[in-house]
């Protein structure tokens, strides 16, 4: 399997090429959190938390946000109608040339 | 109500599914443990984040749902009387002369310890803020992000944020209470529970409730103290609303807060420690489960729970560096608890 590469802009404006090998399980979250980008990842990847609450900026067909991922973008701040929960998309071939960029989490 | 002082043995920061099992540790090492923790009730992410999800790898339990996990721990540590200080995060630490420490809380409970197990996890909850320009200058006179006592809101006019059930649950509740309640959501339908969010629409035809969707906070008007609440519909611009209150309810999200200043050695949020007994640079001070870093960390339940068993080893020893420690099985010796 080959590598893809996804483009993550961080909260500073700051946007990664990061090259992901397919063979390993990854969703986004857990891209982020291995590339050191300001992800918390708090809940594990259960969509119980929304600290990977990114925006989908390029139009690659995702598949659908699960009951449970809707449940949880309702409660957060700056919700867009591209919002997503990194953790809830998985790392697969079609995901390949991917933009996202994280959302602003709210004040400190 | 706030207890102004405890003397213990060990005092545990944080009251996770770590924190509670080192209680049963120490216990059989005769050690009092006290806990303390933001959160109102026990179970830290478990209780918090997933009481309802199932966690399958607990040695012994093919499933255990957070909650229930929670539920049995607090049983297992019962016969050892831990002691419990809830809804106050641990805000200072000062290590006295003997060894011993105090540790303040944010509402002025002071802790004597003997020594200090973080069990913290993530860091204590606190609510996320919506980015809104002068919130901070209106809390406490009119913006509240927990409600605490709902009378404090009887005869008001009262506005809520948030898609969330506590959203909807408050909203419910203080539309008997309030003299107004309109509750404001970002998006255009609610998939919280279903049966709350059927109540609000129903309140809402009644008249009772004043739901606005597809709106959201812009601005926070008054001098002093809140006198209104300015927001934006998608389409149709601005609304003005007079309010007293301003509750935005955004969930909770674990922040490490003080314990960054009790002078331990940090590494990205994680405090790095001695896998020989977890203890931190500070003696005296040992840092279990999630918080804790060294290399080869994994965040998992299970860890924790070895890592507070070896950190109470430890932790007497510091106590008591004269008496004599024997390890004995629970299958030979049972479990002792306290008076």
């Amino acid at each position: 399997m080959e590598d893809i590469t996804i483009y993550i802009t961080d909260r500073e404006g700051k946007t990664h090429d990061i090259e992901i090998p397919l063979e390993i399980d990854l969703n986004l979250m857990e891209v982020c959190k291995a590339s050191e980008l300001d992800v918390d990842g708090t809940c594990g990847g259960m969509a119980l938390c929304a600290s990977c609450h990114m925006y989908v900026e390029s139009d690659h067909e995702l598949p659908e946000a699960s009951e449970d991922e809707e449940i949880m973008l309702d409660q957060v701040l700056f919700v867009e109608d591209n919002s997503r929960l990194g953790c809830q998309i998985k790392v697969t071939e079609e995901i390949n040339g991917l933009r996202v960029k994280l959302a602003n989490l709210g004040s400190e | 109500m706030s207890q102004n002082s405890v003397d213990t043995d060990l005092l545990i920061i944080g009251a996770g599914p770590v924190g509670l099992f080192t209680v049963f540790e120490a216990g059989l090492l005769k050690m009092r443990c006290h806990l303390i923790d933001a959160l109102p009730i026990p179970g830290g992410q478990c209780a918090e984040i997933y009481p309802k999800k199932p966690i399958y790898d607990i040695p012994g339990y093919p499933s255990v749902l957070a909650g229930e996990l929670i539920d049995n721990l607090m049983k297992q540590i019962e016969p050892f009387k831990p002691t419990f200080t809830f809804g106050e995060r641990a805000q200072a630490l000062q290590k006295l002369d003997d060894g011993s420490f105090i540790v303040t809380s944010s509402r002025g409970t002071t802790i004597k310890a003997k020594a200090v197990a973080i069990a913290a996890g993530l860091g204590c909850f606190e609510p996320r803020k919506p980015a809104l320009e002068n919130l901070e200058k209106f809390e406490d006179k009119g913006v509240d992000y927990i409600i605490r006592d709902p009378e404090v809101y009887r005869d008001k006019k009262v506005v809520i944020a948030g898609g969330g059930d506590s959203a909807l649950d408050w909203t419910i509740f203080l539309s008997d209470i309030a003299e107004e309640v309109t509750l404001v959501h970002r998006r255009n339908s609610f998939r919280g529970a279903l049966d709350s969010a059927e109540k609000v629409a129903a309140l809402a035809e009644q008249g009772k409730v004043n739901l606005l969707t597809d709106t959201e906070a812009k601005s926070l008007n008054g001098n002093g103290v809140l006198k209104g609440v300015t927001l934006k519909h998608k389409t149709q611009g601005e609304i003005n609303l007079q309010a007293d209150n301003f509750i935005p309810l955004f969930g909770l999200s674990p922040k490490l807060g003080p314990i960054a200043d009790f002078g331990l050695n940090i590494d990205k949020n994680a405090i790095e420690v001695d896998t020989t007994d977890y203890s931190t640079n500070i003696p005296g001070i040992y840092a279990i489960g999630d918080i804790n870093t060294y290399p080869g960390k994994l965040k998992l339940i299970l860890c924790g729970f070895h890592e507070g068993t070896l950190a109470v080893q430890s932790a007497f020893k510091y106590m008591f560096p004269d008496k004599k420690l024997s390890f004995k099985y629970t299958t030979v010796q049972g479990v002792n608890g306290f008076e």
